[in-house]
């Protein structure tokens, strides 16, 4: 990739506290202009990997560069980075414009040049009103956006965001979502989002890099993470999957033939690393015949057809539905104890429903059998 | 809790005769203090029999034979406790942040140990402690030994509504200030230390008292000539309780109660700052 | 990541000055704190001076003094002095008493107390620490000046004909007591005080809930809840009573002599022995020490 093009560049980075090992090597590039999400359940690592980009944590070994400038001996003071923390941390004794106006003050700027800036960020952020309010008398989303005007204040280079929407209420979160989506593409900042919810990630990123046990799962864009996971874990965590047991019987050009746990034989595609610079991903290339893994099915992507005597697709008993207001999802039973989810959805055409215990057949749309190895 | 309406009769929470011991409680503590306070009023020079009200004690306090003796004592005790407070309300906030932001490191818990020994150790032997020292050394006793032993038995006591209040206070505020380009100085002086101040302030408060308050090491090692408000009015005591005194220790009294009523306020407005912050 | 974020995180803003922050307090009190109790025990080795002060030659004098009558080294037959023994033993029994009194007094206070609506929890608490603020030579000679042979107390009781002859506090071990109950009762009270108020009622209700009266509860319940800080209180009044000095001197008589006097004799005037009453501070040290040590020892089996 483009030297130019990369904003920060994470290389061979371990992290470890005492016994622990939080990050266990990771190697990427996160590109200028972009935002990039790192997605993980709690304990993943990566707020200690964004606590290293701030500075706010050593790394045990590796380098992080900013626009090819090494990092590591540079104080988070030095750092021309800015974080929104989680807790927002706002200064609770200075008002919304000394807040926002505090980077501007240790960086020198002057009285004027100052009070510009504030009143410009105030503007962005839609607080005219609260300029001289403390952080205790404004709302959490208000807090929200003073701690955002006051990170991008200085023009950083990078936005670093841990977790800055965990603290709201869902409503006030997703109409968040958009604006800081907004917020990234006209300011042509670099936002790095740590978050662990998955929604949040596919609704704003440009990339995302999924993380596990301090490694990266995957890297790849919304849709690629989504529709083509590169492991079980990815899989798993973003979204809804059946997984269901399965041995390679056939390696074709793109894909492989299964037979799953339960008798039946599916065609599936085989997972491969779209991502051009990921790690962790284990390699598809070499799937042999024989070998175990996992057939990932979403929901959304199998339907309930009535069983015809010409298809060769999964059959199974129908178990409970569960009315989701948009949905309806169905258990399906393939054996005794391999059970799909479906998720159909509620429209006029299809609501004559199969009844509770009859036999059905699953079809399963072109392409989206994935199969998993491990 | 209390919101829960229960009927006096089965409340858990309810023990008979604990209002009334708290009462006894409350009236040991205070019927001697009274009874100074309404007898400083007595006109009469016997101090046991009741002559009417009059105010020729605390006259007596500032114009009296004794009156010099008083005020310089007076003076002694309140410079000596004000940069006795001071030096180590500035040591503990130092030594706060150090043991409390430090992370674990060897010799944490000595340093715990190290900082707690002036509390730990009875007053009698740290007063012994001081004086042999003092001439070890070779120190003059006098006020200048007085101040050191009183910075020294009034660290911990600076020390542990600081380190108390920091405790509470989130590491990320620091970690904001230093992202916004705040060097260690700045990001103390303009973002640490007013979060942290309540705590300060009542840290130098405590100490202070504390001071005001000390008798046994200041009448060791005070030296001669040198006296204190306590080491003066137990001087005086000895020969038997004057009207004057009573006045004197009226005095004293209010100004105590006048300093734990400023920092209780403190400590309300400051609870109140909180409770804001923490509603979102 | 809450365990990292909140946890073991620690502001890397000042911890490369740690040693820095501390050098100052721990030179303060090392030199000035440390290094004198070092001093003493130094001192309770050497030979006295008839003026104050030492000769420095080793010597185990005091010591011996403190417990043979300087039978053991001196000219006279070894046998045990029972005088200083006695003063010690004295002082121990006064601080016991008085912590078991303001245990008996301090704990309904302070469950009182926790127990309020928050709204009136905070004035009952300021009734309570306003006495504990003001000096405590004060409050003794008040409390002399209350209790006087002549004073008001006898007065008030003789007026209202519930006694014919003024009672004989002053003086006595009775008045000790008071004045040591006096001086450390909010010392007792606020501990326990803080541990009821973390007490989860709903375990009172629980109780009541399985057929256990009142008195059972507090016993059986409430009690080892708030032990840590029954056991803090009592820390509290005992150290500092045993080594008391004004409650002794002022209120109390020759009978009533406690350590803290004993060893306040040996540096006043010429007619002190500094060795001796530094031998005397080391016993005392080393019996308070004991008393902490027991109490660092539940804390960490409370832990567990």
């Amino acid at each position: 990739m483009d030297e130019i093009n990369t904003a920060i560049s994470i290389r061979d980075v371990k992290k470890r506290f005492g016994d622990f090992i939080a990050i266990s090597g990771m190697s990427f590039n996160i590109r200028d202009n972009e935002f990039f999400t790192l997605l993980g359940p709690s304990g993943c690592g990566k707020t200690t990997l964004l606590r290293m980009i701030a500075g706010f944590e050593n790394t045990s070994a590796g380098e992080i560069h900013l626009y090819g400038q090494p990092l590591e001996n540079l104080t988070p003071n030095e750092r021309p980075v800015n974080t929104v923390f989680q807790s927002y941390a706002l200064f609770p004794h200075m008002n919304v414009a000394k807040n926002i106006g505090f980077g501007l003050h240790m960086l020198g700027w002057s009285k004027a040049e100052i009070q510009e800036r504030v009143e410009q960020m105030i503007k962005t952020v839609e607080l005219h009103e609260f300029a001289h309010r403390k952080p205790a008398q404004l709302s959490g989303g208000q807090q929200q956006r003073v701690a955002l005007a006051r990170a991008m204040a200085p023009k950083p280079k990078v936005l670093l965001l841990d977790e800055p929407l965990s603290a709201l209420d869902l409503k006030l979160r997703q109409q968040m979502r958009a604006e800081l989506k907004a917020l990234q593409k006209t300011t042509g900042i670099t936002f790095i989002f740590v978050t662990h919810d998955q929604e949040e990630a596919l609704t704003m990123s440009d990339r995302i890099a999924v993380m596990s046990a301090g490694e990266v799962q995957q890297i790849g864009t919304p849709t690629e993470v989504y529709e083509q996971p590169a492991n079980r874990f990815v899989a798993e965590f973003i979204g809804k999957t059946n997984l269901i047991e399965a041995t390679v019987t056939e390696v074709q050009n793109d894909s492989v033939v299964c037979k799953l746990v339960t008798g039946q034989t599916i065609n599936a595609v085989t997972a491969q690393n779209h991502s051009e610079d990921s790690s962790g991903v284990s390699p598809s290339a070499n799937i042999i015949a024989g070998a175990q893994g996992h057939i990932s099915l979403r929901p959304e992507q199998l339907s309930i057809t009535e069983v015809s005597s010409s298809s060769s697709g999964l059959q199974g008993t129908l178990g409970e539905a569960m009315y989701l207001g948009t949905d309806t999802q169905f258990d399906v039973n393939l054996s005794d104890n391999v059970c799909l989810t479906v998720r159909r959805q509620n429209s006029v055409e299809n609501s004559n429903l199969p009844e509770f215990g009859e036999v059905v057949e699953l079809s399963v749309a072109q392409g989206a059998a994935r199969f998993l190895a491990g | 809790m209390d919101r829960y309406a229960y009927s006096k009769r089965f409340d858990v929470k309810r023990y008979p005769g604990f209002l009334l011991i708290t009462m006894v409680c409350l009236l040991i503590l205070y019927a001697p203090l009274l009874v100074v306070m309404v007898y400083s009023f007595n006109d009469s020079l016997s101090i046991t029999k009741w002559g009417g009200f009059s105010l020729r004690w605390y006259v007596d306090v500032f114009t009296g034979l004794e009156a010099e003796k008083y005020k310089r004592a007076a003076w002694n005790s309140l410079s000596i406790a004000l940069m006795a407070a001071t030096v180590s309300t500035a040591m503990a906030t130092a030594a706060a942040i150090g043991m409390v932001r430090g992370g674990q490191f060897k010799g944490k818990s000595l340093s715990f140990g190290l900082i707690s020994i002036p509390i730990m150790v009875p007053e009698i032997v740290t007063a012994v402690a001081m004086l042999i020292f003092f001439s070890t050394i070779g120190l003059t006793l006098g006020y200048g030994s007085i101040l050191i032993a009183h910075i020294v038995f009034c660290i911990p006591f600076a020390y542990l509504p600081i380190a108390a209040r920091l405790q509470g206070i989130e590491s990320s505020y620091e970690e904001a200030a230093q992202d916004l380009y705040a060097n260690r100085w700045k990001t103390f002086r303009f973002v640490l230390m007013p979060i942290l101040f309540p705590g300060m302030l009542s840290g130098f408060l405590l100490a202070f008292i504390i001071s005001l308050d000390d008798f046994i090491i200041t009448n060791f090692i005070k030296g001669a000539g040198v006296e204190t408000l306590p080491t003066a009015i137990f001087g005086a005591v000895k020969q038997g309780i004057k009207p004057n005194i009573m006045a004197l220790s009226t005095l004293m009294l209010l100004f105590s109660v006048l300093m734990v009523s400023l920092s209780y306020i403190i400590g309300r407005t400051d609870r109140s700052v909180d409770s804001k912050s923490n509603k979102d | 990541m809450a365990a990292f974020g909140s946890g073991s995180t620690v502001s890397r803003t000042f911890a490369p000055v740690r040693n820095w922050l501390l050098m100052p307090t721990w030179l303060t009190v090392g030199i000035f704190m440390l290094l004198p109790l070092l001093l003493i025990l130094v001192y309770s080795f050497l030979t006295k001076e008839f003026r104050g002060g030492v000769i420095w030659e080793f010597s185990l004098a005091a010591y011996d003094q403190f417990i043979f009558d300087r039978g053991l080294f001196g000219d006279a037959e070894p046998s045990i002095e029972w005088t200083y023994i006695n003063i010690f033993l004295r002082s121990l029994v006064q601080a016991t008493v008085a912590t078991l009194f303001c245990l008996l007094i301090g704990f309904p206070t302070a469950y009182f107390i926790a127990t309020r609506p928050p709204s009136t929890r905070s004035l009952w608490l300021f009734l309570i620490t306003v006495p504990y603020w003001v000096n405590l030579l004060i409050r003794t000679v008040s409390m002399k000046f209350l209790i006087r042979e002549s004073g008001p107390l006898n007065q008030a009781l003789l007026g209202l004909g519930i006694i014919d002859t003024p009672l004989e506090i002053i003086n006595t071990n009775l008045a000790v007591q008071l004045g040591l109950f006096y001086s450390y009762l909010p010392f007792m009270v606020l501990p326990i005080y803080a541990s009821v108020e973390r007490y989860n009622f709903s375990l009172s209700e629980a109780g009541a809930d399985l057929y256990a009266g009142k008195w059972t509860i507090l016993r059986r319940i409430i009690l080892p809840s708030i032990k840590p800080g029954i056991i803090a209180g009592c820390i509290l009044v005992f150290v500092p009573s045993l080594g008391a000095f004004l409650a002794p001197d002022l209120l109390g008589g020759a009978k009533t002599f406690m350590i803290g006097s004993l060893i306040e004799e040996q540096f006043k005037g010429n007619a002190g022995n500094w060795p001796f009453g530094s031998a005397a501070s080391m016993i005392l040290l080393s019996l308070v020490l004991f008393v902490l040590l027991f109490y660092a020892r539940s804390q960490a089996r409370e832990q567990l």
